[in-house]
């Protein structure tokens, strides 16, 4: 029997049972819809956080005070507290030949007013070389000046939120804000940072380093971030940190390193965990298809009990009426998987209408492996019935009908 | 070229053996008209089906055409049923969905032969049953005698040596039952063996040998 003529066949038969085949090809399609839908939000938000950590800044290195358990060291001993870091250290750090900038940063949080209004916002304590290292972008005027980063000045870059709190339609720049009791003059307004993770910088007042010390009364430091030379350089700058920390704390390199790469991949291997997950679960509404195909088959084969002793009367072989049956439910599964493809991508054009923001998109291989797996199901489901038919004795089959 | 030797058939059912067939020795030769008559449940059905090899004897042997065909396997079977034998139905078994030509053409398409070969030899087939102008008939369009007819066509589409029909007539009003029987006996003069299964004596007493069973045995 020729191919062409198996398929023919098939689809003579499928055709002739329109309500049957529309069945199947709603439980295809909608598994295959849904898959595809999920896999393609969950391929976007991947690739979506990954972008967000990636605009952070580039080779950005972030160094803790103190080692976490997930350095695999030691945890520290009973009475060791870590070392503070300090602005010392951070000088120190810039003396390593892989580290491009250095940005000490310290937090804190107080009542900001200005003209009777005020707001308790978060201050961040810093110099220059953050905006290199956190890629930030000025709205008006400029951003703190280089100077020492021991040295305080009264002058403040300011979020876009804080400005529209404080100053609403008025002028921001050069005016006064006092922040707990000190007062800064406005320098830079930052530019609108939209949704980022981390910090919301719209919501920020940046000060001086040692202005934020004063203000919060400490000598520590919350943080430092460094922008590696390269990103080669990454590793060799993370070596580097420790040992000037090291030198430095008494031979003791008790900071945490957390590097930007290791950041972007951990999320990128959490999210294509969490997107593999729902697709599978998903996935599981094709293995209902699948038992539905296998069903809907069972019981034309049944229906078509004289139709296959017939066969088998005319010279059909076991082989040829499984191959008839087994494209049968090919034909339906594939048909069922292609719709569902179409009605994904609808459905995926029309949530990109309604979050024009958010890029969607299913990725190929996710086609591909809906589309594998819809057909693959079908066929799986559909050995049992082409099975059961190509077995059945043909006089039996004959006098029922 | 049909040559049984002491075939029995047993059913079992439940406790029960039914002795459908009890040592049947026969032999048909190429060309021979062979009606078989007899009572309702002596095996007639039976021994079309085993010379027809869609059943298996429970003991005995088969020589078809000197071979023999006691032992083969399923598919050889299959093969050797598809090139040498037609079998013709009561019921006429038409695939619904499919047209006359179509229905015709099944046994070519399972024999994987050429599409043009299979046209040319399916309007001939129509022709010579007289129903040219039916080929796009479906089933349901057509009368008893006309199904009878495709049924015929299709049976005899791979020119096999033997035809086999069980009351073919069964099913159908006296007039088209003889036209029936005398197209069965038109392609016996073209040297097709034919057997054929029948209650009606008169018809039975066309052929030019007549087997009367009863119980499994052929008493004459
Ligand atoms: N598949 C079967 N299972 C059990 N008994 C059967 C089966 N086929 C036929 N028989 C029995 O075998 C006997 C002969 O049947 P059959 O050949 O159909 O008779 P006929 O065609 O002469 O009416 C009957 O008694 C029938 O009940
Ligand atoms: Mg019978």
């Amino acid at each position: 029997m020729r191919s062409i003529d198996v398929l023919h066949q098939a689809a003579r038969a499928v055709a002739s049972q329109p309500l049957r085949a529309l069945l199947i090809l709603l439980a295809m399609s909608i598994g295959v819809t849904s898959v595809s839908v999920l896999t393609a939000l969950g391929e976007s938000a991947c690739r979506y956080i990954v972008h967000e950590f990636e605009a952070l800044g580039t080779h950005l290195l972030i160094v803790l005070p103190g080692r976490t358990e997930t350095t695999g060291g030691q945890p520290p001993l009973f009475g060791e507290t870590p070392r503070d870091l300090t602005l010392d250290d951070a000088a120190a750090l810039l003396k390593s030949r892989f580290i491009e900038a250095v940005a000490p940063i310290n937090i804190g949080s107080a009542p900001v007013s200005t003209g009777g209004l005020e707001r308790k916002t978060n201050i961040i304590g810093s110099t220059a070389a953050l905006q290199q290292v956190r890629h930030l972008s000025i709205a008006q005027g400029r951003f703190l000046p280089r100077m020492e980063a021991d040295q305080s000045a009264p002058v403040c870059v300011i979020g876009q939120t804080i400005r529209e709190e404080l100053f609403g339609r008025r002028q921001a720049l050069g005016k006064w804000l006092r922040i707990n009791d000190r007062r800064f003059r406005v320098i830079g307004i930052l530019a609108s940072e939209g949704q980022s993770i981390g910090v919301d910088f719209d919501e920020l007042v940046i000060v001086p380093v040692a202005s934020a010390q004063a203000l919060f009364d400490t000598s520590s430091l919350f943080r430092i971030l460094l922008q590696a030379k390269s990103k080669r350089a990454m590793y060799a700058a993370v070596d580097d940190i420790r040992s000037i920390i090291r030198s430095r704390h008494e031979g003791e390199d008790d900071v945490t390193i957390i590097t930007q790469d290791s950041v972007v991949s951990t999320f990128d291997n959490i999210l294509t965990a969490l997107t593999l997950t729902v697709a599978s679960i998903a996935g599981i509404s094709l293995a209902v298809a699948g038992v539905l195909v296998m069903n809907v088959m069972l019981v034309s084969v049944a229906q078509r009990s004289s139709e296959i002793g017939l066969l088998k009367a005319l010279g059909a072989t076991r082989v040829q009426l499984c191959w008839l049956f087994l494209t049968e439910a090919a034909l339906l599964s594939v048909a069922g998987a292609l719709t569902g493809l179409l009605l994904g991508q609808a459905a995926i054009g029309v949530l990109q209408l309604l979050y024009p923001g958010f890029p969607l998109a299913l990725p190929d291989w996710a086609l591909f492996a809906a589309l594998a797996v819809a057909t693959g199901t079908g066929l799986l489901f559909g050995v049992i019935p082409a099975l059961i038919a190509a077995g059945k004795d043909p006089i039996q089959a004959l006098a029922r009908h | 070229m049909i040559q049984l030797e002491n075939i029995h058939r047993y059913f079992q059912v439940g406790e029960q053996t039914v002795h459908a067939l009890n040592g049947i020795d026969l032999k048909i030769d190429a060309g021979e008209y062979v009606s078989v008559m007899g009572p309702s449940g002596s095996g007639k059905s039976t021994l079309l089906n085993i010379i027809a090899l869609l059943d298996r004897p429970s003991s005995g042997r088969y020589l078809l055409n000197c071979r023999d065909v006691t032992e083969l396997d399923d598919n050889t079977l299959a093969n050797i049923r598809r090139d040498n034998i037609g079998f013709v139905f009561q019921f006429f078994h038409l695939i619904p969905r499919l047209t006359a030509a179509e229905n015709i053409e099944m046994p070519m398409i399972l024999a994987g032969i050429d599409p043009r070969e299979r046209r040319h030899r399916v309007s001939q087939a129509l022709a010579a049953v007289g129903l040219s102008d039916r080929a796009k008939h479906r089933p349901d369009q057509l009368s008893g005698g006309q199904r009878q007819r495709v049924a015929i066509a299709r049976a005899t589409i791979m020119r096999p040596g033997v035809l086999l029909a069980d009351e073919p007539t069964g099913n159908l009003d006296r007039a088209s039952g003889i036209s029936i029987m005398q197209l069965l006996e038109e392609l016996n003069r073209r040297n097709m063996t034919l057997i054929v299964i029948t209650h009606d004596r008169e018809l039975g007493s066309r052929a030019s040998r007549s087997l009367q069973m009863l119980d499994g045995e052929i008493v004459l």
